[in-house]
């Protein structure tokens, strides 16, 4: 099943709500998945530093923090829970090198200029309020309720993936040529943690944008390439989108007003929104993408 | 008499509409705050009318025996699903398979209806003003499907002995679906439900009907009285 949400913010207005907007829809879809749940916020800050965004598994924070200050000096540590938002003016290819070298346990759970992921096993409700959601800021973000059917329920089987920087996707339904395409992607360079089908929708997303096609014609083209029952919500950046497969037998509902966009599995992730009952709702086409920013 | 979801549970709200007590005769009912709630007025078997003021989840007014159910807003999957008598009058849009193996009663909808509205209906009108979906009428064995707007790919695949009455384009036709010449008989049929739905703009002969060429079922010329 799963239950998927996303909003998009159009103005400033909602923006220091944003993490209590998203905790109220995830909140709401843990009937569509009560074995884990994740979300990825974008804010932008410090234009020179990117945010890795780690998962210390069983790792002590105090002795994270102290050995990666002494490999990465200037670098900002913020703890939630078990994850870590380490800032730094370092970059992907130096970082990732030093974490997966000198912390084994660590998973690197996304990176980049704005985005912050955080995901974790565990009842939906239980997993925002761990993370704190209720007090982020953002432009915009994405959240994933899950009900296991592909893979293991782990942290590494928790959506959202992010396989590129500043870019994540959740998935509701499943992929059936996940494996094919994993081999392709794999010899074209793309590295994937898990066995997991949406992560390797989420590595087609990120070769496409590398080779600077937009997000719109990368989810246009993925209507061919990728077999199967999917809404996806992908983020970047600047960008947000949603997408059903033609067959479109999993739910989507947008709710649009002049402030924002929001998009979730069911009416009911939404119906706490400010404005929502006069927002324009509508479903969304099958095999039409629809997308915001760029 | 009003029924706000804010403060009361679903399930109570839902058994106080299946159990009434009949000495009272409270037979008007307003739902407020429904937010998207899944299966209200599902299985309601008393001649009452429930107003529900705001958007609904799935299956609403579900299995529904003689009560009348406007829902004033959008509805989402399933509503009116296996509906055997009375009324649903949806003002918004309603999601994919509105209608659902409905074996009578009145489906109205004043939006458009998604993917696959009126599957395996077995005997229930469907109106709907706007368009519908793909794969609209599936299988779909008895009743009238009436669509003002345009309907989906796919429109009556492997259907059986539903009438269907499109005013606008069909991208395409399912499986056995053919187009049917409109006679005297059924303009009259479907001009006295476009009366009925106070849908005064569009006229009866300017409708395509849709039916099943019986080339995938048994059809037995026998039977035909009782479609």
């Amino acid at each position: 099943m799963c239950g998927i949400v996303g909003i998009y913010l159009k103005t400033k207005k909602f923006e220091k709500n944003l993490g209590k907007m998203l905790s109220g829809m995830l909140n709401n879809m843990e009937s569509r998945g009560p074995d884990s749940a994740g979300f990825a916020i974008y804010k932008e800050e410090n234009e020179k530093n990117y945010k890795y965004s780690l998962c210390l598994n069983e790792l002590n924070f105090k002795d994270f923090k102290k050995e990666i200050s002494n490999k990465l000096s200037k670098s900002q540590i913020n703890q939630f829970s078990d994850h870590v938002i380490l800032k730094t003016f370092e970059k992907p290819n130096k970082v990732i090198d030093i974490i997966n070298l000198n912390f084994p346990e660590v998973s690197i759970v996304g990176y980049g200029k704005s985005i912050e992921i955080f995901k974790q096993v565990g009842n939906p409700k239980d997993v925002v309020k761990k993370f704190n959601l209720e007090s982020f800021c953002g432009t915009h973000g994405i959240g994933h309720t899950r009900m296991a059917t592909e893979s293991a329920i782990t942290t590494d089987g928790s959506h959202p993936y992010s396989t590129g920087e500043d870019e994540c996707l959740v998935h509701n339904g499943s992929l059936s040529n996940h494996n094919n395409l994993r081999r392709e992607l794999t010899k074209k360079g793309n590295i994937f943690n898990s066995e997991n089908d949406t992560e390797v929708a989420a590595g087609y997303v990120s070769n496409s944008l590398s080779n600077n096609k937009s997000l719109k014609d990368t989810l246009i083209s993925g209507l061919k390439d990728l077999d199967g029952f999917y809404t996806f919500i992908t983020g970047t950046r600047k960008g947000f989108a949603v997408v059903r497969d033609e067959i479109a037998c999993k739910p989507a509902v947008i709710a649009e007003t002049d402030n924002y966009v929001a998009i979730a599995s069911e009416f009911q992730a939404m119906a706490h929104l400010p404005g929502v009952n006069g927002a324009k709702i509508f479903e969304p086409e099958p095999g039409i993408v629809y997308s915001w920013g760029n | 008499m009003e029924l706000d979801l804010k403060k009361l549970k679903l399930r109570s709200v839902n058994e106080k509409l299946q159990n009434l007590d009949r000495r009272k005769n409270d037979r008007d009912f307003v739902i407020t705050n429904p937010e998207g709630n899944h299966a209200i007025c599902a299985g309601l078997t008393e001649n009452i009318n429930v107003n529900i003021k705001g958007h609904v989840g799935y299956y609403c007014g579900g299995m529904n025996q003689k009560a009348e159910i406007t829902i004033e807003g959008n509805a989402g999957t399933g509503v009116a699903e296996n509906m055997m008598s009375g009324k649903v009058h949806v003002k918004g849009n309603a999601s994919q398979s509105a209608g659902a193996t409905a074996h009578g009663g009145l489906l109205i909808i004043d939006g458009d209806a998604s993917s696959r509205c009126g599957i395996s209906m077995k005997g229930i009108d469907i109106i709907v003003k706007g368009s519908v979906g793909h794969m609209s009428g599936f299988m779909s064995q008895s009743g009238n499907l009436i669509v003002c707007g345009n309907a989906g790919e796919a429109l009556g695949d492997s259907l059986y002995e539903t009438n269907i009455y499109i005013k606008g384009k069909v991208k395409s036709l399912g499986a056995d679906c053919v187009e049917k010449k409109m006679d005297k008989k059924h303009i009259k049929k479907l001009a006295k439900f476009l009366k009925d739905a106070n849908i005064n703009n569009l006229k009866a002969e300017h409708f395509k009907r849709y039916g099943s060429a019986r080339k995938l079922y048994n059809f037995k010329i026998d039977n035909v009285s009782s479609y």
